[in-house]
């Protein structure tokens, strides 16, 4: 029979038993809902995670320190001399700058401070936060807001040192404060030194700063690297670096060769998007310098959620599974109901094979329609889940969270595994009516 | 359709049994029949003769356990599932007791659905349904479903079904069995009719002596799954 002929009366077949194949299309639907509300959680929590992640700039960044500093972490057997290495200086900025696919080159900026508010003294970390910060949404959770631009007199508070500040953080906002903090001011360089004369010296001068405060955040994003600790109180990058603020790094190269060039305690580079780090981390050591980067955390996580996403797939297939049996029963069903009508088929001239594909094609239709149904329903789902979700976390103070999503791929996936499934059920009944002998039914009655 | 000499069908020591637990039933058993291009062949007998088995035989809806039947030059035992699907489609037209329509159908799709089964182009079914339902005279009953015509217009619709795939044999089991005695022979005079106006060949089942003796130019009387008799009428 010709494709659009099964089609027509595979669908004349399906209106005449209506309700039972509504039953068993909804049946089917239901499973679908269920394997695509798994994985579309499974999925959506992938993303929340991910995002969230990505935001903090912890997995398309990579650290970069000079190899000598990265020697000092940890404790060798015995004291060897320390090799020439490259100084991580403005030219290897430069260099880093030009490597495919790196987004920014910028130094970490961190240095303790003493912060005066209401005439009281704070003891903290300062960090330099790059401006470029403003637009990877890991500041969507700001109490207030990010910095009004770049060259900007203000500062970001963490939400712990808000509170030593003041119990009320919110009235915070708006608010000064003094950092009082050690400016390095380089020595004209001595004569008679080892390396020729290269290397000048600094002295440290106090002075103060007036910020205005703008926000205030859970965490710092990306702290923890290069640095020592997270910053509790953030201003903007290039402010922090005209502060010329002494860094816990100045004393060691003070003593060290830098051929008479301001060097970097380390360097931040950051990536167009994860997958490229190994790249950029690769080209970085090959300069000479030692570098960090969070690779293997992202590698682990998308394992993590890999099988999280398997399970929940299993599990959501156990309601597509009764239903393939329900489709399995109703086309039984329709054989015993339809015996003669097969008869007639056959006397008339339809092929084993005839009779096969009509119930191939009806076990097809219920599961294309049950498979979009069944989208459809995941999908409403997901809305109340992400709705529920959301109002559970507004009563909680935390930001809303988007922890549903049905991609592409999803939707059609789920469908054509529908259909699949469908088919694979109808495969038994179809070759059951196919084996049919004619005689014998168009003798039943 | 035919051999070479003439001859439509030919049953050749044919025989169907059918295994009861330890008893074995002979349908069929053992019967030669020659039916020649054109014939009106009426087979006769009482419930249970094998008369009804042996027009299943020839009709290619059964299989023999033994014997053969030869039609189009071939031996309908030795053809695959497919092959004898195709021989039903192309070459067989069958009009039962009960008339077997779809009763979901209109008589239009009813008529059109053989049509369907050997995959004739859509344009050319139209034009098909109709020339077999005018040849019954039911081309103003297209849109009535089977529920919505009487007995007679249901036995008429289904021979027009079993006439539009143009097939050169036509077996009729019982085709006036759920019939008045008026009606039936308006059916009988309709199945002469196509006999003499196509020249087709027709064997029918019926356990109606008179209306053999009327309608079909030889009568075949089976008893117990044996040929009795064969011959000319008398």
């Amino acid at each position: 029979m010709k494709p659009g002929d099964l089609g027509e009366l595979a669908l004349r077949n399906l209106r005449e038993a209506v309700l039972r194949n509504t039953l068993t299309t909804l049946g089917v639907a239901v499973g679908v809902a269920s394997l695509v509300a798994m994985l579309s959680l499974g999925v959506g929590l992938q993303e929340l995670a991910t995002k969230r992640l990505s935001n903090s700039g912890l997995f398309d960044t990579v650290i970069v320190m000079p190899r000598r500093n990265m020697q000092t972490m940890r404790r060798p057997a015995t004291p060897t001399p320390v090799k020439q290495a490259p100084t991580l200086d403005d030219g290897a900025r430069k260099t880093m700058e030009r490597l495919p696919n790196v987004v920014e080159v910028y130094p970490q900026i961190r240095f303790p401070t003493e912060v005066r508010y209401n005439g009281s003294p704070y003891s903290t970390i300062v960090a330099g936060v790059p401006d470029s910060a403003r637009g990877n949404g890991a500041y969507d959770g700001i109490q207030g807001r990010f910095f009004s631009g770049p060259n900007a007199d203000e500062a970001i508070l963490q939400i712990e040192f808000a509170k030593d500040l003041s119990e009320q953080t919110a009235t915070l906002i708006g608010k000064d404060l003094v950092v009082r903090y050690a400016e390095r001011q380089a020595l004209p360089p001595q004569s008679g030194t080892s390396d020729g004369g290269g290397g000048g010296g600094f002295s440290i001068v106090p002075r103060e700063k007036k910020l205005n405060i703008v926000g205030i955040i859970e965490t710092e994003p990306a702290a923890g690297f290069g640095g020592f600790g997270s910053g509790r109180l953030l201003i903007p990058l290039e402010v922090a670096s005209t502060l010329r603020a002494a860094q816990v790094n100045d004393l060691r190269d003070a003593v060290r060769t830098t051929n008479g060039k301001p060097a970097y305690a380390s360097l931040t580079v950051r990536a167009k998007s994860p997958s490229q780090v190994e790249p950029i981390e690769t080209a970085i050591k090959n300069m000479g310098f030692g570098t960090f980067s969070l690779l293997d955390a992202t590698r682990s996580l998308r394992l993590f959620f890999t099988i999280f996403d398997l399970l929940l797939a299993i599990f959501g297939s156990l309601a597509l599974a009764v239903a393939t049996l329900g489709i399995i029963n109703t086309l039984v069903m329709a054989i015993l109901e339809r015996r003669r009508e097969i008869g007639i088929l056959k006397a008339l001239g339809a092929a084993d094979r005839d009779v096969k594909q009509l119930f191939f094609v009806e076990a097809g239709v219920m599961g294309l329609f049950g498979g979009v149904l069944g989208v459809g329903f995941g999908w409403f789902i997901g809305r109340a889940l992400t709705w529920a979700t959301n109002i559970y976390l507004h009563r909680q103070n935390l930001p809303s969270a988007h922890v549903f999503s049905v991609p592409w791929w999803l939707v059609l996936g789920a469908i054509a595994f529908a259909v699949a499934v469908s088919l694979a059920a109808g495969l038994y009944p179809a070759t059951r009516a196919a084996r049919l002998n004619p005689v014998e039914a168009l003798r039943y009655e | 359709m035919t051999t070479g000499d003439g001859v439509a069908v030919r049953a050749d020591q044919v025989s169907r049994y059918y295994e009861m637990g330890t008893a074995v039933i002979r349908a069929v058993d053992e019967v030669t029949l020659e039916i020649r291009s054109g014939e009106f062949v009426a087979l006769l007998g009482s419930s249970g003769s094998g008369k009804s088995t042996l027009l299943n035989l020839m009709a290619g809806l059964d299989r023999p356990t033994g014997g053969a039947i030869f039609a189009n030059g071939r031996n309908l035992s030795e053809l695959s599932s497919l092959e004898l699907a195709r021989y039903r489609s192309r070459t067989v037209g069958m009009v039962f007791q009960s008339f077997n329509l779809l009763p979901r159908m209109t008589l239009e799709e009813n008529v059109e659905l053989p049509l369907r089964l050997a995959e004739v182009d859509r344009g050319e079914r139209t034009a098909r349904v109709q020339e077999a339902l005018e040849r019954v005279r039911l081309e103003k009953r297209l849109t009535h479903r089977p529920s919505e015509l009487s007995g007679g217009e249901q036995q008429r619709a289904a021979l027009a079904r079993a006439l539009v795939n143009r097939p050169t044999l036509l077996f009729a089991d019982e085709p006036t069995g759920n019939l008045d005695s008026a009606t039936g022979e308006s059916i009988m005079l309709l199945l002469k009719e196509i006999q003499q106006k196509l020249g087709m060949t027709i064997v029918m089942v019926t356990h109606e002596r008179p209306l053999a003796e009327r309608f079909a130019d030889r009568i075949a009387a089976l008893a117990d799954g044996k040929l009795l008799t064969d011959g000319v009428k008398s």
